[in-house]
């Protein structure tokens, strides 16, 4: 690191979008490990959670990036056992939801997102569409999206004859308002 | 008495006998579920992840409904639900002014007049209820699994202890059951990587499921519709990251309830599970 | 007319080079009743301070005013030198040209003006000063120390030997305190009671020292060198007189499952006890909420027993009213409990034990007589985790502070523990190693280096019991966070250091002030660390901060040489800036109309209410008045005052009008 941009950071950190958007400093975070001591994913990412936490605290765009571009930010669960016992009462898993955010919105998401993304977005998709949650619908467009398309086959017949799967969506009476809630939230930030 | 009533989406389906069973459940302790019209699904584990104004929006506009029909209180059963709700409304108690911006996007009033309360915190309050019409004591060893949802964060759910929390055991205890002391109560299923990282579920529902078993638990009890499917459904890939067979059953605490009320097991859906619910002759606990 | 010398100091070049001094001195001579004004390079030196009185007496002046520093320096220099050459020391005022002028301007016409400006201010001032006379109060050559630890111990020894009483009041049975319950101390691994022993000891044979035990301060009124305090002897119920200490009742008392707090709830005690066997004094105490006999009458075997029939069941508390000239607080700390946390079990595991529990075990003294054995099964633990910070710098636990011990003696503890357990293995899990210290660094290296402790920089997340092993789950934060799972037979949390339970009720007792954590606060946390804002009263030790034994003992030293200071001399003398309720001619007496809002709002519990009688004796007129023994002139009462009738000596109304208008 250059001393000299170590001294100036710009406004635009994502350490400054983080404090905006949820008005958690990142200077809160003393880097104990204790997040990542409890996280159940965290011998599963690539960078834990407080070496995400440790990046943004640079300010610096190379450090932010490397952040975004990160696969582990893709594996919270948001099951909050970090920020339940941080001493520093720093809310990880909502610092998490604006590192992927951004990283989305810049197209630098890693790869191994494409999967997790794929379900959220066809999920988003269900619910814009009828209001409601319709499984069977999530699933097929999951695999459309996805391309995985073997996936979980043998347990749709399990379901089903349980009585798991309804076979129509629920339509709600307030469709129209919702896809307007879509519009103004998730619609109007591309 | 009644209360107001938020099934949300996997109530209607891949967990309909978690809807059957608590219907049955509050039938039979004489509270009446008004169910909030017209509800919309939440948003789950998806809105937030891209976009947070979505993941506020989506609850605030069900608990905008529930106050439009004069309710106070609205029960969430799914730990999913319950945890996006409350969630919602206390972002927007904490910060008053975004109740007018939620209002605009949501095309109808949000005040806050309306608490979101978990199935745990509804049933504590009929505990002596319950405990009077448990003719047929549920005399299992039963492990207690919270998971995350309903005891995380503290600060917004305020509800029984972060760390080994006790009223579902206490629950449990009431229509006979022995809840074993275990460690697992609040470690994560893999909530929604299900169907993206059955992988990941697969280890850690093993964790959880290994735990239960060499404690002897006979039964996993639970109240929350995606720790049931990952630790019901997934059961074949959590065998085969285990290496092991293992064939404990997970109920719902409303099913465990229903049964020691004497409510017919299909009322409870219990034909639903996959892991069949079916037990060695009784235990010690009976007598 | 007033005779006004002005002294300008240049203060070498922190004045001079910024300021203008020669035309300081020029513009300030010609302000009305300015009769002499100088300047000159460092004032405050020794032919500074001549030159001063020597133009007091060449000029016959009646005032003076020294502009340079902060008061808070030089103001008793100077003073000291006006009243040499003859003029009332409070008729000598200082302007602070330095940190008010030079040090905050640039150097142009506006700063001179300014300095010129706040001379002119100061002139003003000591127009309206009248002669004041420091103020004499009479002093009760007895201390009261507060806490029989090793803070109270040391504080009571150093005032006893300067050769004045000493009341040593204690709350338990025993003095001794927290360091009677350590095995061995850093950084030099002594027998902790080897070396304090002799003190307690000489504590109580002292014979300027009488000690309270099972007593505790009840309360205290007056002010420094003529304090009352109120102590409540807590009936021991058993007759220390008559006692021998044979200590046939503890032996015999059918009673022994009651936790021994000595040990810290790994032993058991009777309900007659003796809290360890070094104890001082070696008498017994019932303790009456666990004893049979208390509980439902039965019993009494320990009466039965007694050689010298020293039970007494209807012993009662006394209350002991005394004069007391100074009162050092040497109250200690409480550790946190493992209860406190959540994510290592609530405190259910039994072997997740504290730092002190682990004292217990290494001690000699201790239930498993030194010997390592774990609480559960009594089995020597082979892997032993120990985790710094428990709850310290967890400000969601309250607590964001340092403990400040916990690094030293967390080290002690792998090396006490390596040291008996020769095959074992001592994880430390810490966030930094805090150990500045004589030889204190080298030590937690030696701990390192020679006992094979393994540091891991993280904290701990979790811990859980699974197939009779403590599952200990951290984090290498030297390994980029990567998770660290250790099976441990043992885990022993350093937690944190709090403030004695109920430490806010005795401040508020002893009118002092305290921190949000319930510490007592010092006067100023570099200049007046072992006294409080009441005059008269000092502290020792970990009731003030957490301290380690060095330290604690140091400060013991410094509250006692403070007092022995105070004894020194049979009249007080005090500034005499303090608050005065005017009188006036009858029918009036006093402005004061008798709200006595001003009794509420003084923080020092100076003043009193007088009643104005006739001579009859009948009262016509209660009015305030002032304590001038008790009153610090902080003046919150003037500004309470709705009639005006309280004015403050040095600094009235009207000469703070007269300074703001000369501006």
């Amino acid at each position: 690191m250059s001393s000299a941009s170590h001294h100036a950071p710009h406004a635009d950190t994502l350490a400054a979008r983080v404090k905006a958007a949820t008005g958690i400093s990142l200077a809160q975070c003393y880097q104990c490990g204790k997040c990542a001591a409890g996280c159940p994913v965290s011998e599963e990412m690539d960078l834990t959670p407080c070496q995400v936490l440790r990046l943004l605290q640079y300010g610096q765009d190379k450090y932010d990036e490397r952040a975004m571009r990160s696969a582990g930010i893709w594996l919270c669960l948001s099951c909050e056992t970090c920020s339940t016992r941080c001493p520093q009462e720093v809310e990880i898993p909502k610092i998490m939801d604006v590192v992927r955010a951004e990283a989305l919105k810049r197209g630098i998401a890693h790869p191994k997102s494409k999967d997790i993304l794929a379900f959220h977005r066809a999920f988003l998709d269900s619910v814009e569409q009828t209001g409601r949650l319709y499984e069977i619908g999530l699933v097929a467009n999951y695999k459309l999206r996805s391309g995985h398309f073997l996936k979980d086959v043998m347990l749709a017949p399990k379901m089903y004859v349980r009585g798991k799967l309804g076979l129509l969506p629920h339509m709600i009476k307030g469709t129209a308002a919702v896809k307007r809630i879509f519009k103004r939230t998730l619609g109007s930030k591309g | 008495m009644r209360i107001g009533y938020y099934p949300g989406c996997s109530l209607l389906g891949s967990s309909r006998e978690f809807n059957e069973s608590v219907k049955a459940v509050c039938e039979a302790i004489g509270l009446e579920l008004v169910e909030v019209p017209d509800w919309n699904c939440c948003g789950a584990s998806s809105a937030h992840v891209l976009d947070h104004e979505l993941s506020v929006a989506l609850p605030a506009k069900i608990l905008a409904q529930a106050e439009a029909a004069g309710l106070t209180e609205v029960l969430a059963p799914c730990a999913a639900c319950y945890s996006r709700l409350i969630g919602a409304y206390s972002e927007l108690e904490k910060n008053p002014d975004h109740k007018t911006r939620v209002s605009e996007i949501i095309e109808m009033p949000y005040t806050g007049a309306v608490k979101v309360v978990n199935v745990l915190e509804v049933l504590e309050r009929f505990a002596d209820v319950i405990q009077a019409k448990a003719v047929q004591p549920f005399a299992r060893k039963v492990a207690c699994y919270y998971g995350c949802l309903l005891v995380r964060p503290p600060k917004v759910v305020n509800f029984d202890r972060p760390e080994d929390p006790q009223v579902m055991d206490q629950l449990a205890a009431k229509v006979g059951a022995t809840p074993i002391d275990w460690p697992f109560k609040t470690e994560c299923c893999g909530a929604a990587f299900s169907v993206t990282r059955t992988d990941l579920v697969a280890k850690l529902c093993g964790k959880i499921v290994d735990s239960a078993v060499k404690l002897q638990a006979e039964a996993l009890v639970v109240a929350c519709p995606m720790c049931h499917s990952n630790l019901d459904m997934r059961r074949p890939e959590t065998n085969a990251a285990l290496g092991k067979d293992l064939q404990i059953p997970v109920l719902f605490l409303t099913q465990v309830i229903g049964l020691a009320m004497g409510i017919e097991p299909k009322k409870l859906g219990i034909q639903r599970h996959m892991v069949p619910v079916a037990f060695n002759a009784p235990t010690g606990a009976q007598a | 007319m007033s005779r006004i010398g002005v002294f300008t100091c240049h203060c070498g070049e922190n004045i001079a080079g910024t300021v203008d001094c020669p035309k300081v001195a020029e513009l300030t001579r010609q302000i009305p009743g300015v009769v002499h004004s100088v300047d000159y390079k460092y004032m405050c030196s020794d032919p500074g301070q001549t030159l001063i009185k020597e133009a007091i007496k060449e000029h016959k002046l009646d005032g003076v005013v020294v502009a340079a520093c902060s008061p808070r320096m030089h103001e008793p220099t100077f003073r000291k030198a006006a009243a040499e050459a003859g003029v009332n020391p409070y008729l000598c005022e200082m302007a602070n040209l330095r940190e008010h002028c030079s040090w905050v301007h640039e150097k142009n016409e506006a700063t001179t003006q300014k300095a010129a400006d706040l001379v002119r201010i100061m002139v003003e001032k000591v127009k309206h000063d009248t002669p004041l006379t420091p103020i004499k109060v009479p002093v009760t050559k007895t201390a009261l120390v507060v806490g029989g630890g090793i803070a109270g111990i040391q504080t009571a020894l150093d005032i006893a030997n300067a050769g004045h009483q000493v009341v040593l009041v204690e709350k338990s049975p025993s003095i001794g305190g927290h360091m009677s319950q350590l095995s061995e101390t850093f950084p030099t691994l002594d027998c902790s009671q080897c070396i304090l022993t002799p003190r307690m000891v000489e504590a109580a044979q002292h014979p300027n020292i009488k000690l309270m035990t099972y007593s505790e301060v009840e309360k205290v009124d007056g002010f420094i060198g003529n304090f009352k305090v109120t102590v409540r002897k807590k009936a021991k119920k058993v007759d220390e007189k008559a006692c021998t200490g044979c200590g046939l009742c503890v032996t015999k008392c059918p009673n022994k499952k009651i936790p021994d707090e000595f040990n810290e709830g790994l032993a058991f005690r009777p309900a007659i006890y003796v809290p360890f066997p070094q104890a001082v004094p070696n008498k017994p105490t019932i303790d009456t909420a666990n004893c049979t006999y208390f509980k439902n009458g039965k019993c009494g075997v320990c009466s039965k027993v007694c050689p010298t029939g020293a039970i007494r069941y209807d012993q009662e508390d006394e209350l002991i009213t005394m004069d007391i000239g100074a009162i050092v607080m040497a109250t200690g700390f409480k550790l946190m409990q493992t209860d406190k946390f959540p994510e290592y079990g609530y405190g259910k595991y039994k072997d997740v034990i504290d730092g002190m529990q682990f004292e217990r075990l290494a001690s000699a003294s201790g239930p498993t007589a030194g010997v390592i054995k774990r609480p559960s099964d009594g089995k020597e633990p082979e892997t032993v985790v120990f985790i710094a910070c428990s709850g310290s710098r967890d400000r969601a636990k309250g607590v964001p502070y340092c403990s400040k011990i916990c690094c030293m003696y967390t080290a002690k503890h792998t090396m006490l523990y390596k040291h008996k357990v020769h095959h074992g293995q001592a994880y430390v899990f810490y966030m930094d190693i805090r150990s500045a210290g004589k030889d204190y660094d080298e030590f937690v290296r030696r701990a390192i280096e020679e006992d094979e402790a393994k540091y891991i920089r993280g904290r701990v997340s979790r811990i859980y019991e699974e197939d009779g092993k403590l599952i200990v789950k951290g984090a290498d934060t030297l390994m980029n966070g990567e998770p660290v799972e250790i099976k441990a037979d043992m885990v022993v949390l350093a937690t944190a250091v709090q403030s004695q339970d109920r430490s806010e009720d005795l401040a508020q007792t002893l009118h002092i002030s305290y921190d949000k954590y319930g510490f007592f606060a010092e006067a100023h946390p570099k200049l007046r660390p072992v006294e409080t804002n009441t005059a008269g009263i000092f502290l020792a030790g970990a009731c003030q901060a957490p301290r380690d034994i060095p330290e604690t003992v140091a400060q013991g030293s410094a509250a006692g040489a403070k007092v022995a200071a105070l004894f020194s001399q049979d009249e007080l003398t005090r500034e005499p800036i303090v608050a005065v309720v005017n009188r006036q001619a009858p029918p009036l007496f006093s402005t004061c109309t008798g709200c006595f809002l001003c009794q509420t709002a003084c923080p020092y519990q100076a003043i009193e209410q007088e009643e104005i009688k006739d001579r009859s004796g009948r009262v016509i007129k209660t009015v305030a008045k002032v304590n001038p023994g008790l009153c610090q002139g902080c003046g919150t009462c003037v500004a309470f005052c709705r009639t005006k009738a309280i004015d403050l000596a040095g600094f009235s109304n009207e000469q703070l009008f007269a300074e703001l208008m000369t501006l």
